[in-house]
């Protein structure tokens, strides 16, 4: 992200219908007993991605990479790699490696032998070893430190060294399982950046499982948000972030303010919507919904606008209300506004001034108001 | 005031155990060690004479070397030493060979299981460990239930003598000491982050090689203190070799018992059990010192 030298080809292989996907998923299930961890999962990835598995614990995000490690068996479907089926191929046979939330580094061995040990299954001879293990430190920079044993190592030491460890046969398909879920914020944040440089320069299809939108919108060239062992929606982060498919995606990823309401009109792909929970009309962009019918609609905190004079236009995409709470973030503050129907709704501004009095506190009267293009009809 | 003294009452507790059940009569032991067999009672001369023939207080140091030298002159008690070792030997590694994978199911079972096979293992040791010896005879011998079940079945045409035999040695002390393998085997093989193995098969290793180059070292401190744990009751062990063996099996433990029994010879008995704690506080004092070592190493 840093290397701003040489311009970045935007790669889009996903929009591109001739692209032929390097991993895909087919149809992959799986359950624990009763408990239905995967279902039914699609996803096609292309060849060179760094591609995020994003939801709340227990979404299956985790049951899915391990099956295409090979540690779980699918009940139904199959997963292909670089277009090999994988089905009945065990971990030791696959070409992936994966890279493990506790590191799983081997307490008895050097960090070198650490590195070497994957390279050392496949009978490489011993001066290609040294070479690639040497190889390996120094593009975790960790040049020195092949004699130490794991646990001389601090958190982010032993992190790289799992991340050497993964790479080192160069495989088709790096997994991590949370790589970065064990590190402080600083280190994690660096980390982030890091690993897309590796990833760039090594042109390995990274597939990572996180929980963290930040970390997953931060590295991610495509992300699956998952929710009950199913995927909700898959795009770019900016894609999955400013046009969320369902409520669930919304309200996960980032904070949404969600309104209820009937459709009134639908002309020239804008529908007008009447909220009464808020108090409001809604002017937004979309179309396919018949006037009578019930919708939703997303709006980010940070596209409504705070005024505390009445704006020209109060017809649509205006609503009154009550400030009731502040919370400052230091670059930006998020007022908590009560609408006079009693909706709440979050409205994000930035600080751009040096705030020590607020031009707006609590118990002001305030006018919330969007552009018609703020707001994302829901479709569930 | 309070506190310290009984800080130190808690402190010197194992001490003085270790004083008075270990080191007093080890003491007593070495000293008769160095007396001379007589004919009185009790059966040996004292160390130290205060008096002399005269009745004059004359304080004389009476030390005797004859027992040792006994020991190593009479081939005796060299062979029952290098019979004992060796059976111990092979007793630790069948225990091994036996232990480990039992050790390691055990570790591998579901959470809820582990605590009734822990029990199950340590179950035998509430009957008598005399009693269970005991019952092997009537499993071993010629017309016994080993025998008559083989028989039954049609493997063997007439009864393999095992009673009073070596390899009712061995299994007499692998059964018995078996426990002291597992429990050690399973603590190691038990706190194993079974996500190493998934990272070994992940880097290319096949199940095989990944027991063997990570599961293995790993238990490696499981595997010495099992063994040692074997090794060294094994050595010594007299109960076993009597009740099965035969009285071809030359056992240290068994001679001992011979000597001070039998033929009343309490100082050359003494020297036995000297040189008997010499030859098993070595592998002792040297597992310690790997330990230390490898703690050391570790940074712990």
């Amino acid at each position: 992200m840093n290397d701003t030298r040489t311009p970045r080809a935007r790669i889009e292989p996903w929009n591109d219908p001739a692209a032929s996907a390097y991993v895909r998923v087919e149809g992959i299930a799986k359950s624990f007993g009763a408990q239905v961890a995967v279902a039914n999962v699609d996803l096609a990835i292309h060849k060179g991605e760094f591609f995020s598995l994003l939801g709340p614990s227990g979404c299956g995000k985790t049951t899915l990479l391990r099956m295409l490690a090979g540690f779980e068996t699918p009940d139904a479907g199959r997963i292909l790699i670089d277009g090999a089926d994988m089905t009945g191929v065990p971990p030791h046979r696959r070409p992936v490696n994966m890279m493990f939330q506790s590191y799983a580094l081997f307490p008895h061995m050097t960090v070198e032998q650490n590195i070497a040990f994957g390279l050392r299954q496949d009978g490489a001879p011993k001066a290609e070893i040294a070479d690639r293990v040497a190889e390996m430190l120094a593009l975790v920079k960790l040049d020195g430190f092949g004699r130490r044993k794991p646990h001389q190592l601090s958190g982010g030491q032993r992190q790289r060294v799992a991340l050497a460890r993964a790479l080192v046969k160069k495989p088709k398909l790096l997994l991590l399982d949370e790589p970065l879920g064990a590190l402080d914020r600083r280190l994690r944040e660096h980390t982030q950046f890091e690993l897309v440089n590796i990833q760039e320069r090594l042109g390995i299809t990274f597939i990572i499982v996180t929980h963290d939108q930040e970390e997953a919108m931060t590295m991610s060239s495509r992300m699956a948000v998952m929710e009950h062992g199913a995927i909700r929606q898959v795009g770019t982060p900016a894609e999955v972030y400013e046009r969320p498919a369902s409520r669930f995606v919304a309200e996960f990823l980032g904070d949404a303010n969600i309104i209820e309401g009937r459709v009134t009109s639908s002309a020239n792909g804008r529908l007008q919507i009447a909220a009464e929970a808020a108090g409001c009309t809604i002017a937004v962009d979309g179309d396919g919904l018949a006037a009578g019918a019930p919708c939703a609609v997303a709006f980010r905190p940070e596209k409504l606008t705070l005024a505390k004079d009445q704006p020209a236009d109060t017809s649509s995409n205006a609503v009154a209300g009550t400030v009731f709470d502040i919370a400052y973030l230091g670059d930006m503050s998020v007022y908590h506004v009560r609408t006079d129907a009693g909706a709440t709704l979050r409205v994000a501004a930035a600080n751009s001034q040096r705030m020590i009095e607020r031009p707006i506190t609590w118990d002001d009267r305030v006018w919330v108001t969007w552009a018609p293009g703020a707001g994302v009809v829901l479709d569930r | 005031m309070n506190t310290s003294w009984g800080k130190r009452l808690v402190i010197a507790a194992p001490y003085l155990w270790l004083g008075l059940f270990f080191l007093i009569p080890f003491l007593i032991v070495l000293k008769l060690s160095f007396a001379e067999v007589v004919l009185a009672r009790p059966p040996y001369t004292p160390l130290i004479e205060w008096l002399n023939a005269a009745g004059q207080f004359a304080p004389k140091l009476r030390v005797n070397f004859a027992n040792y030298l006994l020991l190593l002159s009479d081939d005796l008690y060299i062979r029952s030493f290098l019979i004992s070792l060796r059976i111990a030997f092979f007793a630790t590694l069948i225990a091994l060979a036996v232990g480990y994978p039992l050790a390691y199911a055990m570790a591998r079972a579901p959470e809820s299981w582990r605590a009734i096979l822990v029990m199950l293992v340590i179950l035998p040791f509430w009957t008598s460990f005399l009693i269970r010896v005991y019952a092997w005879i009537g499993i071993l011998k010629n017309e016994g239930l080993l025998n008559a079940a083989l028989m039954a079945v049609g493997i063997i045409s007439k009864p393999l003598v095992i009673m009073n035999t070596d390899w009712a040695v061995y299994i007499g002390i692998v059964y018995s000491y078996l426990p002291f393998m597992v429990l050690p085997l399973y603590a190691a093989l038990e706190k194993q982050d079974p996500s190493l193995l998934e990272a070994a098969a992940d880097l290319g290793a096949p199940p095989w090689k990944a027991f063997w180059t990570v599961t293995v070292p790993l238990s490696l401190p499981g595997i010495v203190a099992g063994s040692l744990l074997v090794f060294i009751p094994a050595v010594g062990e007299f109960v076993i070799p009597d009740i099965l063996g035969g009285s071809g099996t030359l056992m240290i433990g068994k001679t001992l018992w011979a000597e001070f029994f039998n033929n009343r010879d309490w100082p050359l008995a003494s020297a036995i059990a000297v040189v008997l704690l010499v030859v098993l506080v070595v592998p002792i004092v040297w597992f310690q010192r790997q330990q230390a070592a490898r703690a050391v190493e570790d940074g712990r």
